[in-house]
């Protein structure tokens, strides 16, 4: 009886103990597994990104290997998509294309949520450049996005291709140009949520002990706004990817010798009439992908959110 | 609400000239020639002669302002006095914006591409705004029914998948398979008779789709988001309360309130229209303003890609500027002073 009296902290421990302790990412998880589709489209963008890194190394036909006698033949055991006019195989170019294709997809978001998360929590925190910050996001926004990517590639290309060689020139330059015009609604998101925070009492806190500005932002600020950058990051792969291959499309993009699936799709619009197949498995590699990257950021968004979360 | 529309009409005006500023630096800084696409085999002297013709001599504020008086000043006075077969002021040695290419004045190209580009990405954006409000009203009125979680699945692929893959698609489907529709647009087509308009309608029956799918995707999940928001009101509890039928609550007092910030959204998404139908004029053939930008750019045409540019630049800040009046109109609670 004194026994149990004496100490009932550890009572509370114990029972504590019992029951493990969970962090908010498994809260998110659990609701993120009620949401049919987003689970699917997680489950079918591991499939995709499985497929393009450990695929080449099964399929060990190169993607420009040229086998003119083979040309054009439709699906087979030995070609499973087909192959091209050059009698290159469609499923060898698929792998490495989707290789490039979700490279391209995942570093361009990067940058972009780099970016935009830097302006949006500089803008948000320091009071000081938040008009000017803003007022140069707004004037991001203003810009014609589709024709400035164009015409920036128009007139980089050659150049950045001399410097970096043709594969890596181009690379470079589309990422770059993709992070830098994407960022803007990462950045007002990002500030809203900065600004918000700012009101709260553990911000007011940590800075009545005098917590430098820079661990301010690291410490306190950035983990309280992971959950917007987290659906931006999914939304900026899907529009990544979409953007890349409407340039490759356009004939702007990567050069044939070294496909994405914009540039395949581009490539086999020309022998479309003969042969239809052609364009139906990279353009439906591309709408696929995005497809489940949109679903996942659906469900991370519902499950990112307290008040639909544990309903 | 004047008083506003004024203070924002003055603010476009150094953002509109801060855009041209950048749209010209980069194309001016870029590490181009632009004389890069002619032989080898003209000599030096004679290539500088070609660069100081093309007004690429004069240090670059000074074709600033150049292009900015052609463009501010002298395309606007040519135009108007075009519309009123009058001649204002210098008419015959007024500078235009030329193109290097065809050195014809840029504004004549637009104005020959624009008819086909208002055509079919007007006609498309219509259609899916038509399409979209029915869509986004019905799946919000019966949430969680059939006909929401099929119209939510179809708006999550119409915008997922690119505009020239479902191109590209219905073109393999219904003009090589079936061969219902031309896969390419005929711009010389006259519209004279019953069968022609025949054919007018069905070379436009599949760029329009592709476009007013995409479209239509879009705004059919803001009219149903918005029409959530409004269905568990007060007043829609009140108005039923007072014995409306439900077709005047749902499609008067509703659907008036939700779609407020969808005609902001529509009026927003017009410049991204124009943008994103480059691609589907590209798919499709259609010799339109998209068309005539990629020719530009390929061709290394600097005067048609800045002026194309910039015109894209102002359709957007002119939308905004459309879109934040607009909600202020229809939305008295939103009134800027």
């Amino acid at each position: 009886m004194t026994d149990l009296n004496t100490n009932p902290i550890g009572e509370i421990e114990a029972i504590a103990v019992v029951e493990d302790p969970r962090s908010q990412w498994w809260d998110v998880w659990d609701q993120f597994k009620t949401h049919k589709g987003a689970v699917l489209g997680l489950a079918f963008f591991v499939l995709v990104i499985l497929l393009v890194l450990v695929g080449p190394h099964l399929w060990t036909i190169a993607p420009n290997h040229i086998d003119i006698r083979a040309k054009n033949q439709g699906m087979s055991l030995a070609h499973p998509m087909g192959t091209d006019q050059l009698g290159r195989d469609t499923f060898a170019q698929m792998l490495s294309g989707g290789r490039v294709s979700l490279a391209v997809g995942v570093v361009a978001m990067a940058l972009s949520l780099f970016v935009g998360t830097l302006v949006g929590v500089l803008a948000g925190y320091f009071r000081r450049i938040d008009g000017l910050l803003m007022r140069f996001t707004d004037l991001f926004l203003a810009l014609p996005l589709l024709p400035l990517l164009l015409v920036i590639i128009m007139l980089f290309r050659d150049t950045l291709r001399a410097a970096f060689g043709p594969e890596t020139g181009i690379f470079i330059l589309i990422v770059f140009v993709i992070g830098i015009t994407s960022w803007m609604q990462t950045a007002r998101i990002v500030r809203g949520d900065v600004l918000a925070l700012k009101q709260q009492e553990f911000v007011l806190a940590a800075r009545s002990i005098g917590t430098p500005p820079h661990r301010m932002i690291l410490r306190h600020v950035l983990p309280n706004v992971m959950s917007p950058i987290m659906v931006s990051a999914t939304l900026g792969i899907a529009n990544a990817i979409i953007t890349e291959s409407a340039l490759s499309f356009l004939g702007l993009g990567f050069p044939s010798d070294f496909p994405t699936w914009g540039r395949l799709l581009f490539d086999s619009t020309n022998f479309m009439s003969l042969h239809p197949a052609r364009v139906i498995w990279p353009g439906l590699a591309i709408s696929l992908t995005v497809l489940s990257v949109n679903y996942m950021g659906d469900g991370l968004r519902d499950a990112l959110d307290p008040r639909i979360r544990g309903r | 609400m004047l008083n506003f529309t004024i203070r924002r009409l003055l603010f476009t005006i150094p953002t509109l000239l801060l855009i041209s500023l950048i749209i010209f630096l980069l194309l001016d800084l870029a590490p181009n020639d632009p004389t890069g696409n002619l032989p080898l085999t003209i000599p030096a002297e004679v290539r500088e002669q070609i660069r100081k013709a093309l007004g690429l001599g004069d240090p670059i504020y000074v074709r600033y302002y150049r292009w900015l008086v052609q463009f501010f000043v002298n395309e606007p006075l040519n135009l108007l006095g075009e519309w009123t077969h009058s001649c204002i002021g210098d008419c015959e040695n007024r500078l235009r914006v030329t193109s290097w290419a065809t050195r014809s004045p840029v504004v004549d190209l637009i104005a020959e591409r624009m008819p086909q580009t208002l055509w079919v990405v007007g006609l498309s954006y219509v259609v899916g705004i038509l399409i979209a409000v029915p869509i986004g009203v019905y799946s919000a009125y019966r949430q969680y029914s059939w006909f929401d979680q099929l119209g939510t699945f179809i708006s999550m692929i119409g915008f997922s998948v690119p505009t020239f893959f479902t191109g590209v698609l219905m073109i393999v489907i219904f003009s090589v398979q079936l061969r219902w529709f031309p896969s390419i647009y005929d711009t010389t087509l006259r519209v004279t008779d019953w069968s022609s308009l025949g054919a007018q309608i069905r070379q436009m029956a599949m760029p329009v789709f592709v476009l007013a799918l995409y479209n239509a995707a879009q705004i059919s999940r803001f009219m149903r988001a918005s029409m959530l928001d409004n269905l568990n009101q007060d007043y829609v509890r009140t108005a039923r309360a007072k014995g409306l039928n439900e077709r005047v609550v749902v499609l008067v007092h509703v659907l008036r309130n939700s779609l407020i910030p969808v005609v902001t959204v529509i009026a927003l998404g017009v410049p991204q229209v124009f943008g994103g139908a480059i691609i589907t004029e590209q798919v499709f053939k259609v010799n339109g303003l998209g068309q005539l930008l990629i020719i530009g750019i390929q061709g290394a045409d600097i005067p048609l890609v800045q002026t194309l540019t910039f015109i894209f630049a102002v359709l957007i800040v002119l939308f905004n500027l459309i879109a934040d009046i607009l909600y202020g109109i229809l939305d008295p609670r939103i009134r800027y002073d």
